[in-house]
């Protein structure tokens, strides 16, 4: 077991060198300038910046500087909020993102886990059919949709009801959380409930469930001991995906909530050339994916005890 | 042979199982115990960020109690260190903190600062300083101050895109490149009460600078203590302005407070400014407002609709920034060819554009480069000199375009780069220009769409025939839009050189005759016409909501915008 967790996170390690060091090239590589802005500088400035940055040095120098930082821990500084460094910003940004991402993904896997459990259980019925159709919207229906849409009708219940019931935008308390994290899980909820309606219509058909039908246990207990556990086991292998997927998809419920979380700054470093803060999130990022895909494979022999970790 | 009949299957029945009961209630169960985790993560969540300072505080547009007003910020002051700030929001946040040697008043016509008095010639002057003018940790604002900003402005090694807007000032500019020591610089306290300025040569427009962020004075003694962190954090910064930023929440707020300690504390009627949303986007700042969280909101075209249905007041106010085609006049490029811009120029329509395509009040079609609110000898520039029109003619357009291609030893013209952004309203204009040029003079454009930064790039290198560009203005002065395709000025991007408006930007920078100096810029206008230089496209306005109770609010082209150093809250109207 520590050998085989040993074994993955010095995979892990290798991988997110890979992440950081492919990052950086493309970044160097990107079209457009991360010194230009709108008023044009003299040359004797924009050479003062480059060497303020450390951009006059070759760029393999700069990536052996920007390798050997990082290992310290040091991300450097924001090229856009130059007075920030990327360090900080994500340790006050990330944790909002997190505390967004967690509700979601909650509501995400609890929603999935017992919506796929009752469309399977009332196959064919009605209320398969309705959850069924909402999951197709739920799958096809991008986020920034949900969110515009979502804030809308919080403008309107507040209006009817003549008193704040939920806080249009901001952040701070558990009333500025819930629909935010609503809207951000329901994709991957609907996901998960057609990946959960699945699951468990293959099993109702295994070998395990018609020999305890065959022993005479309860139609209760064959439900929730055999059919449920076992079908919740691809649900679980692929919310260690969707949590980095979610965690790092929130820019658009971010922008549109004004929540000051790190999915604004992961894309909008992006557009604005802002080498410290691409490299730092992405890097943070990355790391933060490799570590809860392999979280979930130890998840997984918790689960079930087929598997063994070697 | 006989054929057998295959007896087929029966149909299969519609698989219906029934539901066992046990399930059901089994799931209910789990059910209950998600939404009891799920209530019980909540609380937990709500106890962790109960503490933490993130949270958005206020809790309405307008706080009689505590004689407050709520209003959004569309990004993160991304720079509040004056002598490198470059944009707006920064900008706007420093205007209320901090006080220059001037400032504008609430009739946007500039008034003392923290200098009560000056004599100023052409080459130079004295200001006097006041000294009842404190710093938010009541140290005296001193002429010291500002030579320390102005010499850190200029200062090579501060890499501020703003150090040209200090080289009027005697050795500035050679400073800035490096040839000189800052200590050169002609600025000087006499003592603490009087700051000595040379000039490099005479600046007309000298006095409107001073209102401009990068003028605004530094208390070095701090700015040394913060140890290189000078306006990263609220903490990081004195206040020597009508209001000091008592929280700063990066990414989520900005709260601004009275400052106790400025000269003029008797004119600032609100005790707080809350910038309690970091919010960019139209829709949502407008539910904020639709909810009376705030108490302002700007409108684009998908939104106006709403307002409208809203009943709300809508006001308009003309932003200040002029937008242009700009033409590519590299030797190597199509544009180059004057045939070729002029038949452009004959099928161009500023109004069409504004009225037609972009639709959306507050924007004015434009004429010159000058816009319609800038100042001349003694009133309006445009009034005084209104410069010529664009006059739409197909068939001389096509005359222009067969001698265009005449010369170039073309049969057809390639396409033409159209470069431009990746909003909206850049989509809608680059496809109605590419609709245009296709209909009245049978020229393909396409459309190169480019986020800003590479679009910089791609302007800068010249990767472009006709490129979608604005200018905002820095100071209150002709001269901020008259030299922008002056031959050395590095943000004319299409390349565009013409010593005879050399010559007469010259003339503008130096002369303190106005009327020489509005004549010169007269000439200015109508070169960039002839020649067909850059066609101009609109004045940027703006549409917007606000608060019916919050009055005294400023709003301007130049300077602080909108200006809520003088607003006062007033109490609701019956309507």
């Amino acid at each position: 077991m520590i050998r085989y967790v040993l074994w993955r996170l010095l995979q892990g390690v290798i991988t997110v060198w890979f992440i950081a060091t492919a990052t950086f090239f493309v970044m160097h590589n990107l079209p457009g300038d991360p010194l230009a802005d709108e008023k044009a500088v003299s040359p004797e400035i924009r050479e003062n910046l480059e060497k303020k940055l450390g951009l006059d040095k070759p760029i393999v120098v700069q990536y052996g500087l920007y390798m050997w930082n990082m290992v310290q821990g040091d991300f450097g500084l924001s090229f856009t909020e130059e007075n920030r460094e990327v360090n900080a910003i994500i340790r006050d940004h990330f944790p909002v993102s997190a505390i967004l991402g967690v509700l979601a993904i909650v509501i995400a896997g609890v929603g999935g886990i017992l919506w796929g459990a009752l469309t399977a259980l009332y196959r064919n019925r009605w209320p398969d059919v309705v959850i069924i159709l909402l999951v197709i919207l739920g799958i096809s229906v991008p986020s920034f949709v949900f969110a515009t849409v979502g804030q809308l009708a919080l403008v309107t219940i507040n209006n009817i009801a003549g008193f704040q019931v939920l806080p249009v935008a901001g952040w701070g308390t558990v009333a500025h959380m819930l629909v935010p994290a609503l809207v951000l899980g329901l994709g991957t909820m609907a996901f998960l409930t057609r990946l959960m309606r699945t699951s468990m219509l293959e099993i109702v058909s295994s070998d395990f469930v018609r020999t305890a039908k065959a022993k005479g246990v309860p139609t209760a207990q064959i439900f929730s001991r055999h059919q449920l556990r076992n079908a919740v086991l691809p649900v679980i292998t692929v919310l260690g995906p969707s949590i980095a997927g979610i965690t790092t998809g929130g820019f658009v419920v971010e922008n549109v909530f004004g929540i000051p979380g790190l999915g604004r700054y992961f894309v909008l470093a992006v557009q604005q050339n802002d080498y410290g803060v691409i490299m730092g999130t992405t890097v943070f990022y990355g790391a933060f994916l490799v570590l809860m895909v392999i979280l979930v494979d130890i998840l997984y022999a918790v689960v079930d005890p087929r598997v063994r970790l070697e | 042979m006989s054929d057998t009949l295959i007896p087929s299957s029966p149909p299969a029945k519609p698989f219906k199982e029934e539901v066992s009961r046990g399930s059901a209630w089994q799931l209910a169960k789990y059910a209950l115990v998600g939404l009891l985790f799920f209530v019980v993560l909540l609380a937990l969540l709500g106890l962790v960020t109960a503490n933490s300072a993130a949270g958005t505080r206020s809790t309405s547009a307008v706080d009689y109690a505590t004689n407050t007003i709520t209003l959004t910020l569309s990004s993160e002051p991304p720079q509040l260190n004056s002598t490198r700030s470059t944009d707006m929001v920064s900008g706007m946040v420093l205007g209320h903190v901090m006080e220059g040697l001037l400032r504008f008043g609430p009739d946007n016509n500039l008034i003392p600062g923290i200098a009560e008095s000056w004599e100023l010639d052409e080459l130079g002057g004295t200001f006097r300083i006041r000294s009842d003018a404190y710093w938010s940790n009541g140290t005296q604002v001193t002429a010291h101050d500002f030579v320390f900003a102005w010499q850190t402005a200029v200062n090579p090694e501060t890499a501020s895109q703003y150090a040209f807007i200090l080289f009027p000032i005697k050795n500035g500019q050679r400073i800035n490149e490096g040839e000189l020591p800052i200590e050169e610089l002609g600025a000087r306290a006499l003592d603490d009460f009087t700051l000595e300025v040379e000039l490099e040569q005479a600046t007309p427009y000298f006095l409107k600078l001073l209102a401009f962020f990068t003028y605004y004075p530094i208390n070095k003694e701090f700015y040394l203590s913060t140890g290189g962190r000078y306006g990263a954090d609220a903490e990081d910064l004195i206040y020597n302005g009508p209001f000091r930023i008592a929280s700063w929440v990066h990414g989520a707020s900005v709260r601004l407070e009275k400052n106790e300690y400025y000269w003029n504390r008797d004119e600032t009627k609100l005790d707080a400014i809350d910038f309690a949303y970091i919010l960019n986007d139209a829709n949502a700042v407008l539910n904020l407002f639709a909810t009376r969280k705030i108490v302002f909101a700007g409108l684009n075209s998908e939104n106006l609709d709403r307002a409208l249905k809203n009943r709300w007041r809508i006001q308009e106010h003309v932003d200040g920034s002029v937008f242009f085609l700009e033409l590519n006049h590299r030797p190597d490029r199509l544009t180059s060819n004057y045939n070729l811009r002029k038949a452009l120029q004959l099928v161009h329509d500023p109004a069409e554009l504004v009225y037609k395509v972009m639709k959306l009040p507050g924007n004015l079609p434009g004429e010159s480069i000058f816009p319609v609110w800038l100042r001349g000898v003694h009133g309006s520039f445009r009034d005084e000199y209104p410069g010529p029109r664009f006059v739409q003619d197909e068939v001389k357009a096509r005359e222009h375009l067969a001698m265009a291609l005449d010369e170039l030893g073309l049969d057809e013209l390639p396409p033409l780069m159209f470069l431009t952004g990746d909003n909206p309203v850049s989509n809608k204009q680059s496809e109605y220009y590419q609709r245009l040029y296709k209909e009245k003079l049978g020229i393909e454009v396409k459309i190169d769409k480019q986020i800003f930064k590479q679009r910089l790039a791609k302007m800068t290198s010249g990767d472009f025939d006709i490129v979608a560009a604005g200018w905002g203005p820095d100071y209150d002065d002709v001269l901020t839009f008259g030299d922008l395709f002056a031959s050395w000025n590095a943000n004319n991007r299409g390349r565009y050189e013409n010593p005879e408006l050399d010559k007469h930007v010259a003339i503008a920078q130096s002369s303190s005759d106005p009327v020489e100096r509005m004549e010169a810029m007269d000439q200015v206008q109508k070169i960039l016409h002839d020649d067909v230089a850059i066609l101009v496209q609109y004045e940027r306005g703006s549409v917007y909501v606000s608060d019916s109770r919050v009055k005294g609010v400023s709003r301007r082209a130049v300077g602080t915008d909108p200006d809520y150093t003088r607003a006062y809250i007033v109490q609701e109207e019956n309507e």
